[in-house]
């Protein structure tokens, strides 16, 4: 038998039917839903007549535009209240599954799916967002679909597809300590570039990628995107396989057996081809901070931010070029001399409680600088919020200066109230510095928990690997 | 779906790399349940100098006269030419309903984010791949001529240039298909019920913790 690549396993096992020019027909385990992408996929049903193939297979909750403060007031805005409110109608009418505001389970899509085992290995999971490649960390085939194909999904259980090509972003050595998945997923995109991965599936593998946590590996799938990769991948192990047990969703019993079994196949085979292979040194990786607005424009804390005259691609230079002024940053300024006037600690990729513990860790008993006009830190569920009060971290991050708020996507993409006003340089924990992502004019340093943390006490980047030394 | 067989119209270049689908569409705009009505808000932050809102009259907004889309020579335009990675970011339907809304029917450049690439099919667009070479050939034409038109064809899969001159392009043949005939991907998928039935009956067999 061939050898095949993870992709390829999870490929073959869905595939209903192809035709000669090699479009498929993938069948879909499991489609996430919010607020957001579905409203026009469910009228889609409504205007067709039709119902969702397998209501069960589908589950929802509301996370773009909930409010992080205030929820016994509901929505202010009331565009974003019929939001919400058409995805609480949507569901009850269709007869799917919502985790509610209000509902402790509520929260970041991308967050709720795996804690509640809704994800599951060797699944096929589908989301009206991009950053489903988060969930490949368990070794599904997780995507990031448009609306159109949200209503494809629901209809037919299906996906029309043609099948993408094989990347291995092989990662040796271990990290050092201080540097994240964060930092990892960061110092990937700037070796390979926001379009490095485009019509590519990537399985991240090597020594580092072992050695880290599931909750990790989240992280680094999650920026899959932001490599141009529509998913990212992590085979099963030990740690994916404790992470399922006892989760509401996740089988039992005899089930669980049968399922630990099967998951266990899911890892690329020995001699697998893979059409593209990236080598990285993960202990030459130094805590990673973007100067600009694409995820690619980005260095390491120790370094400067590079000088557009030495770029010799026109067009690359000319949006180098056009990032620092948006960002009114000057070429060969040292990292740690920007200094900053928010910090933003959450989003699908850094909400998660050991993110909110690493963060916690660095604040204790420090104070958020004076120049530091706001420092959140939004969970990235009720449940991931319940877990760190349980432990205590909120009273460290409300003495440090933090706000403590309640689940959603946040500052991250400024749907809801929480944003960047024009001018304002962020440290955020979130995966996109694009122009205006957190807010009109707002300018956004992509960095880890620690870093973001680490800087909110400082009023500037520093190198958090010296609070480990 | 609308079909798109033969497009004849001015060509308006959009002269950077990855842009973004935050750029094509601001996130406030994404709280609409409907899914028309974004042409006038598409590239909102280069387009106006003030911040945009839903519900806004986007008639009295202050226009930023610099941004390539307010320039009177390319109003009009239905083929957008730009460059790398076009549509990167989040999979936002909502940046190709933009871009139709708007007058765009096809957009040409040297490579698309995969997810914007696949929306674009499914709304009546045609995004094009060309070579590096011929999309540089094609910015300093459009630049050096006003009023520069191309007509895309389609079913043979050409681009057509003033002077005469043909670049042939490639496209998925199923794609293709949908977009010329305007076809229904729920309805072409549900002709294969019955096959989607049986493989769903044994996945579930094989795999009975699903």
């Amino acid at each position: 038998m061939t050898a095949k690549t993870l992709y390829d396993k999870l490929w073959d096992s869905h595939v209903v039917r192809q035709d000669e020019n090699g479009t498929a027909l993938l069948y879909i385990d499991r489609q996430l839903i919010h607020e957001v992408t579905s409203p026009q996929a469910f009228e889609g049903l409504r205007l067709a007549g039709r119902k969702p193939w397998r209501v069960s297979a589908n589950k929802a909750t509301a996370d773009h535009n909930v409010p992080t403060t205030g929820l016994e007031n509901g929505i202010s805005d009331p565009i974003a209240r019929l939001q919400v409110e058409t995805l609480d109608k949507n569901c009850k009418e269709f007869e799917i599954e919502e985790f509610g505001m209000g509902d402790i389970r509520q929260g970041i899509v991308h967050v709720v799916g795996p804690e509640q085992g809704i994800t599951l290995p060797g699944m096929t999971v589908v989301c009206g967002d991009s950053h489903t490649s988060t969930h490949g960390a368990f070794a599904a085939l997780a995507q990031g679909i448009g609306t159109s194909e949200v209503e494809h999904a629901l209809a037919t259980q299906c996906l029309l597809q043609k099948k993408s090509k094989n990347m291995l972003v092989e990662v040796n050595g271990s990290l050092p300590i201080g540097v994240s998945a964060k930092d990892l997923a960061l110092a990937i995109i700037g070796k390979i570039g926001t379009a490095g991965g485009t019509g590519c599936a990537i399985e991240f593998a090597g020594e580092a990628i072992s050695g880290l946590s599931v909750e990790g590996r989240m992280t680094l799938c999650n920026m899959a995107i932001e490599a141009g990769a529509r998913s990212g991948l992590v085979a099963v192990d030990e740690k994916t396989i404790d992470y399922f047990n006892g989760r509401p969703f996740a089988p039992s019993g005899d089930n669980w057996e049968l399922a630990t079994q099967a998951w266990g196949n899911l890892h690329s085979d020995k001699g697998a081809v893979f059409d593209k292979h990236v080598i990285l040194n993960a202990s030459e990786i130094k805590p990673q901070v973007t100067w600009g607005t694409s995820p690619e424009m980005v260095v390491s804390i120790n370094e400067s931010i590079p000088d557009p005259d030495q770029e010799t691609n026109p067009v690359k230079q000319e949006g180098m070029l056009s990032a620092l002024k948006y960002m009114d940053l000057a070429k060969n300024t040292l990292i740690s001399e920007i200094r900053i006037d928010k910090v933003f600690i959450g989003s699908c990729t850094n909400s998660r409680i050991e993110d909110l513990r690493v963060a916690a860790n660095i604040v204790k008993g420090e104070t958020v600088a004076k120049s530091v006009k706001l420092a959140l830190v939004v969970p990235g569920s009720g449940l991931v919020k319940s877990q760190a009060e349980k432990e205590g971290l909120d009273k460290i991050f409300i003495k440090s200066g933090f706000e403590w708020r309640d689940p959603g996507c946040s500052m991250c993409l400024a749907m809801n109230a929480d944003r960047l006003e024009s001018g304002e340089r962020c440290a955020s924990t979130s995966n996109r510095n694009f122009e205006g992502r957190q807010g009109n004019g707002g300018r956004t340093h992509l960095v880890s928990p620690a870093m973001a943390a680490a800087a909110a006490v400082a009023g500037h980047f520093i190198d958090i690997t010296d609070f480990y030394k | 779906m609308k079909p798109l067989t033969e497009i004849n119209g001015l060509v308006m270049p959009l002269d950077r790399s990855n842009v973004d689908t935050d750029a094509i569409i601001p996130k406030q705009f994404l709280k609409s349940i409907k899914r028309t009505g974004f042409g006038p808000n598409l590239f909102d932050e280069w387009r106006y100098l003030d911040v945009g809102e839903p519900g806004m009259d986007n008639s009295n907004r202050p226009i930023n006269t610099e941004f390539v889309l307010n320039q009177p020579r390319y109003q009009g335009a239905k083929i957008l030419l730009t460059r790398e990675n076009f549509g990167c970011g989040s999979s936002r339907e909502h940046a190709p309903w933009a871009l139709e809304d708007f007058g765009f029917r096809v957009i040409i450049g040297p490579s698309f984010a995969d997810i914007f690439f696949n929306n674009c099919f499914k709304n009546g667009i045609l995004p094009i791949v060309l070579d590096a070479e011929n999309v540089e050939k094609l910015f300093s034409e459009v630049n050096e001529n006003e009023g520069y038109k191309l007509k895309v064809d389609l079913p043979n899969q050409a681009i057509k240039k003033p002077n005469g001159e043909n670049i042939n392009f490639t496209v998925d043949m199923f794609r293709k298909q949908c977009l010329v005939e305007g076809l229904d991907d729920i309805g072409i998928t549900l002709k294969y019920m019955d096959e989607i039935k049986q493989f769903e009956e044994n996945r579930r067999k094989n795999n009975p913790w699903l």
